[in-house]
């Protein structure tokens, strides 16, 4: 009897978005005489932050700190259409609903500036400090709070715009199922390391090495808090989940969470997070989903660990030790 | 966290102000010092709080149901049977007319799964609600339940759900979805190794935080507003329009702060029910799951079974896979026909194989539906997917990251379903690992490209 280790692989893809349903997103982006812009939606934040990327998003196309603006969502009586938040679709399609708003709403802004000004449109910039400038002279210049003032008092215009996003729906043809599933897809590579005990079947996780390419990190530290849940999840999912211990028999399911079991912060296994950006041809900013796909990956390279430690198969979820030691006995004849 | 600038850098701009910079998230202070507003925290007076008589039986006849005792309850103020709900069979995606309706909001003559909600109790306190709910008083008749997959799609297995008429769901393609590509069997034939092995899960629970509900205050205008932690808000409002009967107009859905969710909150369950009881009583209504509804009631990630047979030759080249996946939808379809038709389009995984032939299927028995879950329709697919790539580079004597190496797809690489690969990343993803956790292989795969060749 004896820990034995062992380390195991696995590499997966991961589509954005539900293109067999058909993906629509709609928003609204207005400035108020502060100088501020309100992001309208009907998005939902799941507490992964949407509401923050949304935020940058919108600033960095029009050109102001992200503090300078607001999202309002999701309220059915204000904000437009939006499928839902689900299928990684709600930073792709929102965020590009966002940007084609924010590009309406910059328009007129720079339109005001000009006016204000006297030069044309086309020759103005912000200086991503809440300021246009003239190109190439920068000492002509307003303040964004300034053009939206006049906006609303002087020149009578709605510093504002309409942005819509939508994946058409793709049928499968139904024999050869040729069909478009998805827009762009994220990647991962998982190495796990893993010690087991084959008297007692328990697993460790010792360590998670999670390789994700995801388009472009928007805001690496919310990228950084969701791509560690996600590889705590897929651990999770490895080696304790189910609410049927024994399926297909009903019983033993548990009702709470001590009969439901997960890992606490005693199980953790030494995470790290390597991310690579390759954008996407249609994602906003380059940016693809990687919200459901990090937590994939650790489950299989857990289960190829765990065979690289003691030699057996375990091909049905979760890996107990339960599992293990019934596989182990199976190998060695009494 | 680490970013790798080297990889792809000649196909990006570093230069934005905004994104790329890891910004504090505006609403951290909010949620870490407990200011942020849940749904739970709208409070009305006079609201009433709803709960559900549920089905002891995994599959039952319903004779009669007897609600005389629980009306007399002390606080009850309204009980509400099948008959109350205005269109009672429904299945949320009929909006993208993927049908047949086939679930009901309270059971009506039978029952399909234990737990299912059969009558609702509406009272002054959830304590008066629980207790009243306790005297209601279902005569069942117990059917036999079919739990097994396989059982299931057996001829003469009992029919969980008469609104499709068989176990399975059944698509334009027919009892699954299917895609074929190349001649699946002459690569067989062709192959030095033909592997077939089979996986299986069990239902995965979300576990989040907050459990799922709603509370529903009436305008007094004919109109309800609805503070709900769904994941989809427009989607829930027009189910609810269907099953209520009711203008779309008269529905004011407010939500968007949500205590996670990972799939579970985009069935459409609590929020009609309660809808209807503010509008039969003119009351505000709360319906909160506890933790174990949250936990064996509400929907959780299907079980799967995932088959898989490849041909593999000995230099490590994959020249045929055939999947055939099954997910168990439990007793009425919710999104489950959609997340089996979404594993159709993800096999055969990140590989490319020129002969590739896949069939899913939906599957229903007498347990608690399941639906979306984070992954949906792949998790358990790269499951068995990525533990078959290690044991048939096993088979050959291959090394399990080497062997990825040589069946990656790249740029404009053919899938299965008929889409040329794009924006691919698995080779570099590959490299990367084979740095990190000193892996070594050899350098003409550190040397590959997810780039077209030539290109």
């Amino acid at each position: 009897m004896a820990i034995r280790r062992g380390r195991g692989v696995a590499a997966i893809n991961y589509p954005t978005g539900m293109n067999l349903g058909g993906d629509p997103t709609q928003a609204l982006v207005h400035s108020t005489p502060t100088g501020n812009f309100m992001v309208t939606l009907s998005s939902v934040d799941l507490g992964q932050g949407m509401k923050q990327i949304m935020a940058q998003i919108c600033a960095e196309t029009i050109g102001v700190p992200t503090d300078r603006v607001v999202v309002d969502t999701a309220d059915t009586d204000t904000g437009p259409h939006c499928m839902g938040t689900f299928a990684s679709r709600g930073t792709h399609r929102a965020g590009n609903a966002v940007i084609q708003a924010a590009r309406e709403a910059r328009q007129v802004m720079l339109e005001v500036a000009a006016e204000e000004l006297e030069v044309n449109a086309s020759d103005l910039e912000t200086d991503g400090e809440g300021n246009i400038l003239v190109k190439g002279a920068p000492q002509k210049s307003i303040s964004i709070f300034d053009v939206a003032l006049s906006a609303h008092f002087k020149r009578g215009r709605s510093i504002s715009g309409r942005g819509m996003f939508l994946i058409p729906r793709s049928y499968p043809e139904k024999e050869t199922g040729a069909m478009k599933p998805s827009t762009c897809y994220a990647h991962a590579c998982t190495v796990a390391e893993v010690e087991v005990d084959d008297e007692t079947g328990e697993v460790t996780v010792l360590t998670v090495k999670n390789i994700f390419e995801i388009g472009r990190a928007l805001n690496p530290k919310m990228v950084e808090q969701q791509l560690v849940g996600g590889s705590w999840m897929g651990i999770s999912h490895a080696l304790y989940e189910t609410t049927e211990p024994y399926y297909p028999n009903r019983d033993h399911g548990g009702t709470d969470f001590n009969q439901y079991l997960m890992p606490g912060p005693g199980d953790l296994a030494q995470t790290e997070i390597i991310v690579l950006e390759r954008p996407s041809a249609d994602g906003p900013y380059g940016a693809k989903g990687p919200g459901e796909m990090c937590a994939n990956p650790q489950i299989p390279a857990v289960a190829n660990a765990v065979f690289d430690a003691v030699g057996v198969r375990i091909d049905t979820l979760p890996i107990t030790p339960e599992r293990i030691l019934r596989a182990l006995k199976a190998e060695t004849p009494n | 966290m680490e970013l790798r600038k080297n990889y792809f850098a000649d196909q990006r701009k570093d230069d934005l102000h905004e994104i790329g910079q890891p910004r504090p998230r505006s609403d951290s202070p909010g949620h870490v010092t407990g200011k942020t507003a849940y749904f739970a925290d709208r409070n009305f007076p006079g609201m009433l709080h709803l709960k559900m008589v549920r089905s002891p039986h995994h599959h039952a006849r319903i004779r009669s149901i007897d609600t005389s005792e629980a009306e007399k309850h002390p606080g009850v103020v309204k009980i509400l049977t099948a008959k109350d709900v205005p269109h009672n069979v429904y299945t949320i995606l009929i909006l993208i007319q993927i049908g047949p309706e086939d679930e009901t909001v309270l059971a009506d003559g039978k029952v399909r799964w234990k737990g299912e909600a059969v009558v609702a109790v509406l009272a002054e306190s959830e304590r008066a609600a629980q207790e009243a709910a306790a005297k209601v008083k279902v005569d069942y008749e117990v059917l036999p339940a079919v739990f097994d997959m396989e059982e299931a799609l057996k001829p003469g297995a009992p029919i969980v759900n008469e609104y499709h008429g068989q176990n399975h769901y059944l698509y334009d393609s027919g009892e699954c979805r299917k895609v074929r590509f190349g001649d699946v069997e002459a690569g067989f034939a062709s192959a030095d190794h033909v592997l077939e092995q089979s996986y299986q899960s069990s239902p995965i629970e979300h576990a989040p935080t907050e459990t799922t509900g709603c509370v529903v205050a009436p305008e007094g205008n004919d109109r309800f507003t609805c503070y709900t932690n769904t994941q989809a808000m427009f989607f829930t409002l027009d189910n609810t329009s269907i099953i209520l009967q009711m203008p779309g107009s008269k529905l004011h859905f407010v939500g968007g702060t949500v205590g996670g969710g990972f799939g579970g909150k985009v069935d459409v369950i609590v929020e009609p029910i309660a809808i209807l009881g503010a509008k039969l009583t003119g009351r505000p209504v709360c319906f909160v799951y506890s933790r174990e509804e949250e936990m064996q009631i509400s929907s959780p990630r299907a079980a799967e079974k995932v088959v898989i047979k490849d041909g593999v030759m000995k230099d490590g080249r994959i020249v045929a896979r055939k999947v055939t996946g099954y997910t168990d939808a439990g007793a009425y379809s919710r999104h489950s026909p959609y997340g089996a038709q979404k594993g159709a389009g993800h096999y055969p995984g990140p590989y490319t194989i020129p002969n590739v032939w896949i069939d899913t299927y939906c599957v229903y028995t007498n347990r608690t539906p399941s639906s979306a879950m984070r992954g949906f329709g792949v998790t358990i697919g790269d499951f068995a997917l990525e533990v078959q790539m290690d044991k048939l580079a096993r088979l050959i004597g291959l090394d399990p990251l080497e062997f990825r190496f040589i069946n990656a797809y790249r740029d404009g690489d053919m899938k299965a379903h008929r889409q040329p690969t794009e924006g691919a990343a698995l080779i570099e993803c590959m490299q990367e690992a084979s740095r990190a956790a000193n892996w070594p292989v050899a350098e003409k795969y550190l040397a590959m490209s997810s780039y077209a060749k030539g290109a």
